[in-house]
């Protein structure tokens, strides 16, 4: 009884202190509440503020999302760093006097980003910037936010542009279709609406829709939604076929540079991956020199690490060569141990000069993000990477093809001792020959540097890939490395969503040793002199 | 003849002389007897990436604590070997550590498969090893003590607060296809299901080792995640393979407002590789955080610091686990006044040490450790701002209660003598 009075006395003394708490806050105004540290204080000030007819409110709202919102729990000050770089206080607006020495940033968590980008959305919704209202639109519409209803209307009834009237559309669309209380009729429209969008964030919409309906409501937006997914499995079929490029264009780009070490030159290079993981650390390298000295130059930091990894990786592929391998030429087990002891000394000097753990290379702006096309979202990452694996390979084709020293390379594979007589220097050619195998895989670095890990292992995860490639695609034949690896991307993908990734790689495994067996050359088999060489 | 009368005279003057320092110098050694401490992490190899980082930890913690005098008037000494993130290496290497350099007791592993391939070489020569790293529970050693989170410390709470703060329906689990993922993932099903989950609104995903391209799996996350309810994705995703698929994740526009992702494998160390302004309040798990600010802490990471003479140097959990696994043997060591195997297993449960977030860690009978549980999200600058935690330090369980066969096991080493006691059938093993 007694430990039941003191629990009661407690919890009184509790709400009393928390009633009071908000009481305290709402004296100063509802700004201190970010002074507060506390997730449900923020939240409700964000409220206030967004309620509020302050004119500088987006303004203060987006300095919350961006961790420019800064507050002192002791002082109860808050301020904000506007767009100059001014740091301005929240609760008057005007330029904050002394700064205290505990100002931070007001802490976010997922609950008030959303709240955030709600607010942020409403209150935008009416900005003269067009882009800043079709975000905020498309923010509306993925959050269906009831309470936005009347503000979607006002900012619709306004708008003129096309695209962002669709977006406002949609949005109301969203909201209306879930609305219990709304008239069926408009429900239904609202569900129509939808059903024409036919995205994903439609489909989300049209599902709740159909989990909370009944009656003719309920059949209209089950109806809706077959339709919506329908379209979406054709356009799922269309994505698979990009991810399968751009997963056999991440092949290409690995195993282009062994097409030419091993398959044109015989030589089995394990080191190979080693080249790639170098490539890599050149990229982090120039973008360590480039945070350090010259930040304005990072959106073009991969541009510049491009011809820097190919001299580095070329220039320790020549090295390797004129060390190691050319004494071991025609002896492939001899060469395959001793490039994987190259490999090995490779990969702890990198472990040891920079540290086994990941290193950070970013993604420049034109390489982050997405688009959608049609119902296809494509990573902008992924594109520059294809596109940049179609110009490395004819680039390749173009050295082999029309230059004196791809016309000397082409001759020594074909007949070395016939191109020796001819006075061409087959050691000079060997080892060029090696360079620019070692230093296109460094190129590959660079692209992959932006998808996968920089850690001295990078290159371990591609050997055996860049392999299977070569040789399904048949030695010695740059065309057939790019069918294989294209086959290989676009059958993986297709396999994945079915078997899952484990079952793929092995269903994939499995085929090219059948394959094999049957077309012991690959795909585009060499014919003639060529062979035997 | 003279000559070479003194010739020998003089050699064997000088071989006595050179015998005589040879005596003095092992005279010497023995007086500056030490206790050897062995380091068991990978240097080389895949899991170098996560082991290094420990190897280090561990040799700043001998040497603070030789500064204080080391362990019953002995210095200590580190062995520090290489099993290279070779499974079979692990047991060669751990038992020549026990055999050959006879240490006292092994700080290390990481993998489950390098713990249990020591197993039976801790056992047969009765030695003790400390695993500092969260792992998948079901299992209870005489011979180990578990410093990392079991199962109920980090995966289960994590589930719990998607649940009531983030109001998650539908759960992708998501994971590297080894036995950790496999045997968490396996209790969080249960846990799920147990809570009223519907099947369908679980979807399971197991990848390679080393997964790069998370192009597929990052769609169908998202097409999961349409279909109105609330989604959220738990990451027992291995190491290396965070990257790509927070990459991915990150430029497919999955943000964590609308799909949280929970990992219980990506620490500060991990993502010192990552740009993570795209990842912005995805979620990790843990009982320990760099960000978290005790008087401790604070010193631990200058110390940390200075020891590596890196300014940017992370801490991270299984960091932490050393640290109080390393001072928990320390007492034990001296509670027991020996380092006899024998004699500091009896000792160590009930030994309690500080740990770096503020609270008084336990070692319990069942060789695991108390432990707070924090949720932290991920921010922008690479580290951890704390979301959740638990109130107080919540107790390792070496046997899940979620998983039938397991429900009924129940380890304790103290009264028991058993890591595995079966307690509808009465009987150990």
């Amino acid at each position: 009884m007694k430990r039941l009075l003191r629990l009661i006395g407690a919890f009184l003394l509790l709400a009393l202190s928390s009633a009071l708490a908000p009481a305290a806050a709402q004296g100063e105004g509802s700004i201190a509440g970010f002074a507060a540290d506390d997730y449900s204080e923020t939240d409700k000030a964000l409220g206030a503020l967004a309620a509020s007819a302050r004119p500088d409110a987006p303004a203060i709202v987006e300095a919350l999302r961006d961790g420019r919102l800064l507050a002192s729990p002791s002082t109860k000050l808050v301020v904000y760093k506007d767009a100059k770089g001014a740091t301005l206080d929240a609760a008057t607006g005007l330029p904050a006097a002394a700064a205290p020495a505990d100002l931070a940033p007001v802490r976010l968590n997922n609950r008030l980003r959303r709240s955030v980008d709600a607010a942020l959305g409403s209150l935008t919704l009416m900005s003269s910037d067009p882009a800043r209202r079709l975000a905020a639109a498309q923010s509306a519409f993925k959050a269906r936010d009831a309470n936005a209803l009347p503000a979607l209307e006002a900012a619709l009834a306004k708008e003129s542009d096309a695209r962002i009237q669709r977006e406002l559309a949609a949005a109301r669309a969203a909201i209306l279709a879930a609305k219990a209380d709304a008239p069926e009729a408009q429900r239904i429209a609202a569900v129509d609406t939808l059903r024409d969008r036919g995205d994903q964030d439609a489909r989300t919409a049209l599902a709740v829709v159909v989990a909370n309906s009944q009656g003719a409501l309920k059949a209209t937006a089950d109806e809706a939604l077959r339709h919506v997914d329908s379209g979406l499995a054709l356009w799922a079929n269309a994505q698979n076929v990009w991810y399968g490029l751009s997963l056999g264009s991440v092949l290409l780009l690995a195993a282009i540079g062994l097409a030419i070490t091993f398959g044109v030159m015989g030589v089995i290079n394990m080191a190979h991956g080693e080249m790639v993981m170098l490539g890599a650390y050149t990229t982090f390298v120039v973008q360590e020199w480039i945070r350090a000295h010259n930040p304005a130059l990072f959106d073009v930091s991969l541009l510049i690490a491009l011809p820097l990894a190919f001299v580095v990786t070329g220039a320790v592929g020549v090295l390797i060569e004129r060390t190691v391998i050319r004494f071991l030429y025609g002896r492939a087990l001899e060469t395959l141990l001793a490039t994987w002891g190259v490999s090995l000394i490779l990969q702890q000097a990198v472990r040891t000069w920079f540290g086994a753990n990941n290193r950070e290379v970013g993604a420049p702006s034109w390489m982050s993000g997405s688009f959608e096309l049609g119902g296809l979202s494509i990573t902008y990452g992924r594109m520059w990477i294809v596109v940049f694996t179609i110009g490395v390979f004819f680039a390749l084709q173009l050295v082999l093809r029309a230059t004196p020293f791809g016309l000397r390379m082409r001759a020594v594979t074909q007949n070395r001792r016939m191109a020796s007589a001819m006075g061409i220097d087959t050691n000079r050619i060997d080892a060029l020959a090696f360079g620019l195998g070692s230093g296109i895989a460094g190129v590959a670095g660079v692209a992959l540097s932006q998808i996968d890990n920089v850690s001295p292992n990078l290159g371990q995860s591609y050997i055996i890939d860049s392999f299977m490639v070569v040789v399904f695609g048949g030695v010695g034949n740059l065309w057939g490395t790019l069918v294989a690896a294209l086959t290989l991307g676009v059958a993986n993908k297709f396999l994945e969503p079915f078997v899952g990734a484990v079952l793929g790689k092995i269903a994939l495994l499995v085929f090219i040793i059948l394959f094999i067996q049957k077309r012991p050359r690959g795909m585009f088999a060499l014919k003639g002199r060529a062979v035997e060489a | 003849m003279r000559m070479s009368l003194t010739r020998r005279m003089a050699l064997r003057a000088a071989g006595a002389l050179f015998g005589g320092a040879l005596a003095v110098g092992s005279f010497g050694a023995q007086a500056q007897e030490t206790i050897k401490v062995g380091v068991l992490h990978s240097l080389s190899g895949t899991m170098a990436i996560s082991e290094t980082t420990l190897k280090d930890v561990m040799l700043m913690l001998i040497e603070e604590q030789n500064k204080k005098g080391g362990l019953l008037g002995k210095k200590l000494e580190a062995v520090v070997v290489d099993p290279a993130s070779n499974w079979p290496l692990f047991a060669e290497k751990a038992r020549e550590l026990i055999a050959k350099d006879k240490v006292a007791a092994t700080f290390g592993c990481w993998t489950s498969v390098s713990r249990k391939s020591v197993l039976p070489v801790f056992k047969e020569l009765n030695s003790i090893l400390f695993y500092p790293v969260q792992y998948e529970g079901e299992e209870s050693e005489r011979n180990v003590f578990y410093t990392g989170a079991a199962p109920n410390q980090q995966a289960i709470p994590a589930v719990d607060y998607l649940m009531k703060e983030e109001k998650v329906q539908r759960w992708v689990l998501a994971g590297t296809d080894y036995v950790y993922p496999r045997t968490t993932n396996k209790i969080l099903e249960a846990y799920l299901k147990a809570k009223g989950v519907a099947p369908e609104d679980i979807m399971i995903n197991y990848t390679p080792f080393g997964h790069s391209d998370w192009q597929t799996i990052v769609s169908d996350i998202k097409k999961f995640g349409s279909a109105g309810k609330k989604t959220a994705v738990v990451s027992t995703i291995n190491g290396d393979a965070n990257v790509p698929f927070y990459k991915e994740l990150g430029n497919q526009g999955v943000a964590a407002k609308d799909i949280p992702v929970v990992a219980f494998s990506v620490g500060e160390e991990e993502l010192a590789g990552v740009d993570t302004k795209p990842l912005l309040g995805h979620l990790a798990a843990w009982n320990y955080f760099q960000s978290i600010k005790t008087p401790e802490n604070d010193a631990f990471i200058a110390k940390w610091k200075a020891f590596t003479k890196n300014p940017k140097r992370v801490t991270n959990d299984p960091m932490e686990a050393h640290v109080v696994g390393f001072q928990m043997w320390v007492k034990a060591v001296e509670k027991a006044g020996t380092t006899d195997a024998d004699k500091v297993i009896d000792a160590l449960p009930g030994i309690e040490a500080p740990n770096l977030t503020g609270g008084v860690s336990k070692m319990l009978p069942n060789h695991h450790i108390t432990k707070p549980v924090f949720i932290g999200e991920i921010k922008g600058d690479g580290q951890f701002d704390v979301v959740w935690k638990t109130k107080d330090l919540v107790p390792g369980d070496a046997w899940t209660d979620f998983l039938p066969g397991s429900r009924e096991l129940e380890a304790d080493w103290v009264t028991l003598k058993c890591g595995n006691y079966n307690t509808v059938t009465k009987k150990c093993g």
